[in-house]
């Protein structure tokens, strides 16, 4: 008989044999859905360049400035994109937790309003504040805040406590707030806005310079730097395997690569002459020959958006609320077996969509410098759809939220991008719709390989 | 000899009913230190109903818990979880999603000082306790899903022992074992044991208990048929109290069992 005992070290299956790529993946321990996202964005980037250009008859790599990959669009896009990434944020919680949250648009129209309203009139002519008083828009942001933490709250309950399914209640919910907007002033559209609170909407004001968005960038450089670094001091810590070293160093050096980038790109979008000549008398700066060039820099609504992003990934990642989320989103019966309080958790969810919302409300009120009662529409579609392009599963239990705010960039680039080919917009529907299926059912092939 | 020791754990006159149907019907039973006792019966006999009582899992209609000689409120599974109680559930329970470690630390997750996770203390915890339990598990990593039968039951039964327990109930430990695993399984049980943890061991075949056993205790149509000592009776005879309700001389009856018109 022969000995049917190998001589392999470790007693288990064989590891399968991978390609240089596969093994590359491996080291690198990059997530392969994230990839195929940023590979799709970039296609969609670069198709829509060359289908711009061609059009107009130039060169895609000429970057005439009517073509889409142009410094103006690519910032414009950005602070587009803001206020759907936000609540992306908060809707991948809802889905992981096999719930949905249909009225995210109309809580954000009924805050939006009551901001609008807050700082035109209830503060001004209620409180008594100045015209311009800083306070106006931290304390008008304070009552969309709280708003939205009453509204996320109340319909919380409703679906934790009371147990009528989300999707009822946030349809009710849907009906209701873009009802309540309306109220608010009769259907009147609120505008101008305060000037501080104009600044979350972006604009030449509302964005930081050259100079911040380099501290910014180099700073965020460095905490990238940092967390790799002390990532690998964990592992130490319990002799786990580490990356290898050129693993380590590659990954560090393309995130830095890719802030950078953002930063360049920021940077080198310049005021228009308008605005600078406006600048130039109101400083006393004579404008020499060749124009002055002064760089818009990062857009605040982007920072807002990649700062609810950094938290909302921390608080998924790193605490307990955001394990016991995706627990739950992965088996609700072993959640609660396991003596977790699925119900608070699930109301605290739908508070933190109310908050994002808000926090939304405001970026886009402040951006189109009005509060009107339709502000938000049909943003709740787009939303999910975010999430979901972004890898949420409708099943729960999976998504991240790098995943959801890449898919609103995604979104926005599709919809800025047949803006400018002049699309109509049925048609513009219709490819967004198309998008959405596709993108779900790459997703499904991907999960059913992986 | 035993009845001067306080139980560990003594259930008396459980009673739930789902709808219409008496699950539970009027059951007591109790568990010392260091004593397994087998809950025996048919599918749907009303052994996992009882047990997740003990656990939480169910809000009893009537009867009470004493554990330790004192009575227990338990109405949710973290209240059992405080006076010591374990269940390893028939369906494993886990979140499929997550990896072992966060698995077996689900509700009781080791924290930094700055109050985040410690994922990698509680992946080295993990590592530990996995490879006293089955040292040919490696993978960690991976969400529990793409694990096999045999592995997850080892995170299972790796979370009840995980945290100290001083009850441990056990729904079908090894329904999705192999030989050499059960093996392992039993030879937990008796370390168990000799650690003084008391045992409820819920089967519905005996040859899987039968030896693991100090006593079984037999139900029917959610009604206790009796109790016995395992080497008062025989393998027939607790085969005829599972299928006919048949109480043996050599056990104690209990209100299911079945009425001699004689």
């Amino acid at each position: 008989m022969t000995d049917t005992t190998s001589n392999a070290p470790t007693d288990r299956a064989r590891t399968t044999e991978l390609s240089p790529i596969g093994r590359f993946l491996r080291d690198t321990e990059i997530d392969t859905r994230m990839l195929g996202m940023v590979g799709a964005l970039l296609l969609i980037w670069v198709g829509l360049q060359v289908i711009s250009s061609l059009r107009l008859g130039v060169n895609p790599l000429d970057f005439d400035s009517r073509t889409f990959l142009t410094f103006r669009n690519l910032w414009n896009l950005s602070v587009q994109a803001s206020a759907v990434a936000i609540m992306a944020t908060g809707m991948v919680l809802v889905i992981v937790m096999r719930n949905i949250d249909l009225s995210v648009g109309s809580a954000e129209g009924l805050i939006g309003m009551v901001m609008g309203f807050a700082q035109v009139h209830f503060l001004i002519k209620a409180v008594g504040l100045e015209l311009g008083n800083p306070w106006i828009w931290a304390l008008a942001l304070v009552i969309g805040i709280v708003l939205g933490l009453v509204i996320g709250g109340l319909q919380g309950f409703v679906i934790a406590y009371m147990e009528v399914p989300a999707f009822i209640v946030t349809l009710g919910g849907l009906l209701i707030w873009r009802g309540a907007a309306w109220w608010v002033t009769s259907g009147q559209t609120i505008a101008p806005l305060d000037a501080n609170f104009q600044l979350m909407g972006g604009g030449p004001q509302g964005a930081i310079g050259a100079m911040w968005s380099w501290i910014v960038g180099l700073a965020a450089c460095l905490a990238v730097v940092l967390a790799l670094l002390n990532g690998r001091q964990q592992r130490k810590r319990f002799k786990f395997p580490l990356r290898p070293l050129w693993a380590e160093a590659f990954l560090g050096t393309i995130t830095c690569g890719v802030i950078l980038g953002a930063v360049w790109i920021a940077n080198s979008y310049p005021w228009p002459i308008g605005i600078v000549r406006k600048y130039a008398e109101a400083n006393g700066i004579t404008i020499p020959e060749g124009g002055l060039f002064i760089a818009h820099g990062i857009a605040i609504p982007v920072l807002i958006a990649v700062a609810v992003g950094i938290i909302m990934t921390f608080v998924t990642n790193r605490t307990r609320f955001g394990r016991y989320v995706f627990a739950i989103g992965g088996n609700p019966e072993a959640a609660n077996l396991a003596g977790i309080n699925t119900r608070w958790i699930t109301m605290k969810v739908f508070m933190i969509m109310g908050v994002l919302a808000a926090i939304s409300a405001a970026v886009s009120s402040a951006r189109l410098n009005s509060a009107t009662n339709s502000l938000g529409t049909l943003d709740e579609l787009l939303v999910i759809a975010a999430a979901v392009i972004g890898g949420t599963s409708l099943a729960g239990g999976a998504g991240t939220i790098a995943g959801a705010m890449l898919g609103a960039l995604l979104m926005q680039s599709l919809q800025s991008g047949m803006v400018l080919l002049g699309l109509d917009t049925p048609l513009q529907n219709v490819v967004v719709g198309l998008v959405l299926v596709v993108a779900v059912w790459l997703d499904t092939l991907y999960r059913k390989r992986v | 000899m035993e009845q001067t020791r306080i139980p560990l754990v003594d259930l008396r006159n459980i009673s739930i009913a789902f709808g219409g149907i008496r699950a539970v019907d009027d059951a007591s039973v109790d568990l010392y230190p260091g004593e397994v006792v087998a809950l025996l019966g048919h599918n749907g006999a009303g052994k996992s109903t009882l047990i997740k009582i003990l656990s939480g899992a169910y809000k009893r209609d009537a009867g009470s818990i004493f554990v330790r000689g004192e009575e227990a409120s338990i109405s949710n599974p973290r209240d059992a979880k405080k006076y010591g109680i374990e269940t390893i559930y028939q369906t494993l329970a886990l979140a499929d999603n997550v990896d072992a470690a966060a698995n077996l630390f689900l509700g009781r997750e080791i924290m930094t000082a700055y109050g985040t996770l410690d994922d990698v203390a509680m992946e080295a915890e993990a590592r530990k306790v996995m490879g006293r339990l089955n040292p040919r598990f490696q993978r960690f990593k991976e969400p529990v899903s793409k694990l096999s039968g045999g592995q997850r039951q080892s995170v299972a039964i790796a979370r009840a022992i995980l945290f100290n327990a001083r009850i441990l109930i056990m729904d079908e430990p090894t329904a999705a074992l192999g030989p050499q695993e059960t093996a392992q399984v039993g030879e937990l049980v008796k370390q168990l044991k000799a650690d003084g943890i008391g045992i409820f061991l819920i089967s519905h075949d005996i040859h899987d208990v039968f030896d693991l056993a100090d006593r079984v205790c037999v139900m029917k149509n959610g009604q206790v048929v009796g109790t016995a000592r395992t080497q008062d009776v025989t393998k027939d005879e607790v085969l005829g109290m599972i299928i006919l309700g048949k109480c043996p001389p050599g056990a104690t009856p209990g209100p299911g069992a079945m009425q001699i018109a004689a």
